[in-house]
Parts: C-alpha cells; sequence; structure tokens
C-alpha cells in the first residue's frame, strides 16, 4: 500500500484527534450496560427430591419450553426448593451438580442384567427385569426359607437373601418397603443412606 | 439493547459521571468464615448458574480444586493450616470478587464500557467490550480477574447481577447448607456481622471482626473472620487493600496532563500556522537544488 506524505498526515491527525475525543469521555458507544437475560424466565418448573442421599433435598428443575406439544423439554437447569421444609433452597456440593449428573453420558437409564459367568451388560425391559427378580427371589426363598429352628420355634427368617433400598424414598415408600421385606421373612435389610 | 435494569453508578474508561435517577437499596454478600465446613456447594452452584465448566485439575496436597480463581472458576474455596494461639487451625475463605465500593479494575480498565458499577453496588465485566488488555488483573487488589484463553476477554464473579436484577439471591447464597454465605441490603449484612462478632467473642475469639476493607471504600462482599486482626492467615487476604498506585497516578494525574500536553502540541501548531504559515519552499531555494542536481549528473 502506498502512502502519500499528506494521506499520512491526515490519518495521524484523524487517529489522534478521535482518541483524544475518547480520553475526554466522548465515547462513541451509547453509556448502556445491561446485566445477564434472566435465563429462568419462562422456564417450566417441576418439584422433586434429589436423588443422591437420605436428607431427601427438595429440589426444581427447570426445563426447556412451556410444555407445548412440540417441545422436547430438556431440564437445563436445577435448584434447591426455598420451600421444602429439609434443605430451604440449599444443597450440598453433589445436590448442587445434579445438573451435569442428569445430562451424563454414563447415566443409567434403563435395566441392564449381568448374568453369572457373562462378562457383558445386557439391557433387558423393565417386566423383564421385575418378573428376574420376583421369579430369583421366590426360588431362593423356597429353598432356603426357615419356619423353625432346631429347637422348633416359629422364627420364619430368610437368611440367604438381603435388600438394600433407596435412600430418597418418602415416608410412605419407605414404609411399604420395610413391610414387604420384614413380611418375606428377609432380615439382611440396610438403607443406602449416603453416597 | 434492552433497557437497562439497574442504573449504572461508574463506568470504565468515562470522565463524565453517569447520572443516577434511579436510588437502589445497596446489596452485599456476608461470608461468615467461621461456619463455614468447606463443602464447595458454592463453586458448584456458581458453575451451574453463569453455565461455566473448569478443566478437571490436579491434585497439590491440599483441598484447594481448582487450585486459583479461572476464567471459569469465578469463586474457589482456600484451604489455609495455621498454628494460632488456639492451636493449630483449619481456616477455609471463599474466594472471589470483593465487589469493591471502589473498585481497582474499573479504574485500571481503558476500554469504555467494559467494567461497570451498578447502583446497587454490584461491579460487573461486559465481555462485548473488553478489549483483553488485562490491565483489571493488574488493578484489582484482590487478584481476582482472569483472561480467557478461548475469548481473550476477562472474566470474574458478577454477584449474580442477573439473578440479582431480577429479586433473587445470588446462586452461592441459595445452596449454601450451612448459612455460612447470606445476602441482602449492606446495612442489614452489617447488623448480621455485628451479631456473629458478638457470638464469636463470647466463645473466645476476642480478635474477631467484620472485613469490609475502608482501603477501597468498602467492599459488597464482606467477611466475618475468627481473627480480623490477621487477615493475612486466611490464605493471603490482604489486610489493608488499596488501588495500586501506579493505576491511580495513570488515571489519575497522568491522564490530564497528556491531555494538556496534547492541547498545548495542538495549540503550538495553531499558533506556529497563524504566524508563520505553511512551510513552503522558496523559488530560490527550489532554483538552487535545480543546480546541485544538474551539477551531479
Amino acid at each position: 500500500m502506498q502512502v502519500s506524505r499528506r494521506g499520512f498526515f491526515k490519518v495521524c491527525a484523524a487517529g489522534m484527534s478521535g482518541s483524544s475525543l475518547v480520553a475526554m469521555g466522548f465515547a462513541p458507544t451509547a453509556a448502556l450496560a445491561e446485566v445477564r437475560t434472566f435465563k429462568l424466565a419462562r422456564t417450566t418448573e417441576t418439584r422433586n427430591t434429589c436423588p443422591y442421599c437420605s436428607v431427601g433435598c427438595g429440589i426444581i428443575m427447570y426445563s426447556l419450553g412451556d410444555g407445548a406439544k412440540n417441545v422436547h423439554a430438556s431440564i437445563m437447569h436445577i435448584e434447591g426448593d426455598p420451600d421444602h421444609p429439609v434443605n430451604r433452597g440449599t444443597l450440598c456440593p453433589k445436590g448442587a451438580g445434579l445438573l451435569d449428573f442428569v445430562h451424563s453420558k454414563n447415566r443409567l437409564k434403563y435395566p441392564e442384567v449381568r448374568e453369572p459367568g457373562s462378562k457383558e451388560w445386557k439391557r433387558i425391559t423393565w417386566d423383564e427385569a421385575f418378573s428376574r427378580i420376583a421369579n430369583l427371589l421366590k426360588e431362593d426363598r423356597d429353598v432356603n426359607f426357615v419356619a423353625r429352628n432346631d429347637d422348633g420355634v416359629t422364627v420364619n427368617r430368610w437368611l440367604t437373601t438381603g435388600f438394600l433400598a433407596a435412600s430418597a424414598s418418602s415416608n410412605e415408600s419407605g414404609y411399604i418397603t420395610h413391610k414387604v421385606v420384614r413380611s418375606l421373612g428377609m432380615l439382611a435389610f440396610d438403607n443406602q443412606a449416603r453416597v | 439493547m434492552a433497557l437497562q435494569s439497574l442504573d449504572i453508578a461508574k463506568r470504565s474508561a468515562t470522565s463524565t459521571e453517569s447520572p443516577q435517577a434511579r436510588k437502589t437499596p445497596q446489596v452485599a454478600k456476608l461470608i461468615d468464615v467461621s461456619q463455614c465446613i468447606g463443602c464447595k456447594a458454592c463453586q458448584v452452584a456458581c458453575m451451574q448458574w453463569n453455565d461455566l465448566r473448569d478443566e478437571v485439575g490436579n491434585c497439590a496436597g491440599t483441598y484447594d480444586n481448582p487450585r486459583d480463581l479461572t476464567d471459569q472458576s469465578w469463586t474457589v474455596m482456600r484451604y489455609a493450616e495455621v498454628e494460632t494461639e488456639r492451636g493449630l487451625e483449619w481456616l477455609i475463605r471463599k474466594d472471589g470478587c470483593m465487589h469493591c465500593e471502589d473498585p481497582g479494575c474499573l479504574k485500571a480498565c481503558p476500554s469504555p464500557g467494559a467494567i461497570v458499577k451498578y447502583s446497587n453496588g454490584i461491579v460487573d465485566f461486559h465481555q462485548e467490550n473488553c478489549i483483553g488488555c488485562g490491565y483489571c488483573v493488574t488493578g484489582c487488589p484482590f487478584n481476582v480477574p482472569r483472561i480467557s484463553k478461548k475469548d481473550s476477554k476477562a472474566y470474574k464473579c458478577t454477584l449474580c447481577s442477573d439473578r440479582v436484577a431480577v429479586g433473587l439471591e445470588p446462586a452461592c447464597v441459595k445452596v449454601c447448607p450451612t448459612g455460612c454465605i447470606s445476602f441482602g441490603t449492606k446495612e442489614d449484612m452489617h447488623e448480621r456481622a455485628e451479631e456473629r462478632v458478638a457470638e464469636l467473642k463470647e466463645r473466645g475469639f476476642t480478635n474477631a471482626g467484620l472485613y469490609d476493607p475502608a482501603g477501597v471504600g468498602g467492599t459488597h462482599v464482606m467477611y466475618v473472620l475468627h481473627h480480623a486482626d490477621k487477615p493475612g492467615l486466611y490464605s493471603g487476604l490482604p489486610a489493608d487493600p488499596a488501588i495500586s498506585p501506579t493505576v491511580s497516578l495513570w488515571k489519575g494525574i497522568t491522564k490530564p496532563l497528556a491531555m494538556a500536553g496534547i492541547a498545548a502540541a495542538a495549540l503550538g501548531g495553531l499558533f506556529h500556522y497563524v504566524m508563520k504559515g505553511p512551510n513552503d519552499v522558496s523559488k530560490e531555494i527550489e532554483a538552487e537544488v535545480d543546480k546541485e542536481l544538474e551539477g551531479e549528473k
């Protein structure tokens, strides 16, 4: 590019006057600034319970769209539920990071089975999973249930199978789980109170 | 551009004061260091709200993770093991932007509107105006802003200005499970701090106090410290932070001096033009030069 002597001076003068104007506060941009747009304004709010530990904190899941027919809702933010008596909006670091747990590639979304001797996890349907569990429980209980002990005292116990219940169950589901498990005679019964 | 939801009190590289037609209450975040268990829920909530995900780092033998503030981690927990007269103490401080009343970053910033201070006290960066020069990093008395390697813009805690603008509390405040972080008007936070300081003193922390440093005009993020006489114990919290004299000089006296210099040069040029006129080459000199050139040939 060829710049003449005259052109060079023109450019210099324009640059100097421009920068002087800015330095004196006559900025060319409008004196406006806006905060980032509130990202939850029209999301759908759904209440839920944090799935991690037995504290059972209330959460609100914010999902994309307003539930209209053509919208595929996707959770885009999760926060503590301020109206929940357990946590009143607070969460632990794991609960605070639930969004990444929901969208994790490693998240288990359907029942899988690894049969004895196999190295592979095989996807099965919920019906298959329930039937399989029920059949295996019954088989084992039919063989190993102890109605009376050696002294002839009624004990009704089933020692060969254990049950690990969920942590974030409500009182009602906890009560029912307890009734079902104990009425089967199962003694090894615990809950996963922490993760 | 949408209408402003918050009035602007100060604006970087702008010498004219922003007129403030509306009065908004001054907000503040109070971090009671004595109640913090270092769970990092605030760090996670910050990333979730602001759509940030830092790279997975490595362990340096402490719980500090990440080890420093980054453009993706606007707040980090700093864990300090210190020996005091009470024995070994584990002092955990949530580090991040202090939202100074007199922000060093804003003073140092040369780009108009890249850093603004809203009338409610929040200091916010506007990346669309940021030129990535890094002056804010130098200007900050707390070493908080970080330049992103992806877009070369400066980032730091916004005090969730988007949440506060619609009447919500910042994400870290909401999530805190021990109630160590609280949020409200600056006045209410002062009252809350007084209560906590009194409680701590009762429990034997005679030097407990509030950290709201006057050197930067007070801050909108304040700490309750059990050792307020020695803020340095808390991973190097400055005892008396102030804007660096270099920044004050450069943006203070140097600017009008330089302006005067530019004006004097322009004025001098004008006077020269009026008195001496354009620098013409006289006909005699031209003839002489022509003669010399002919002689060379």
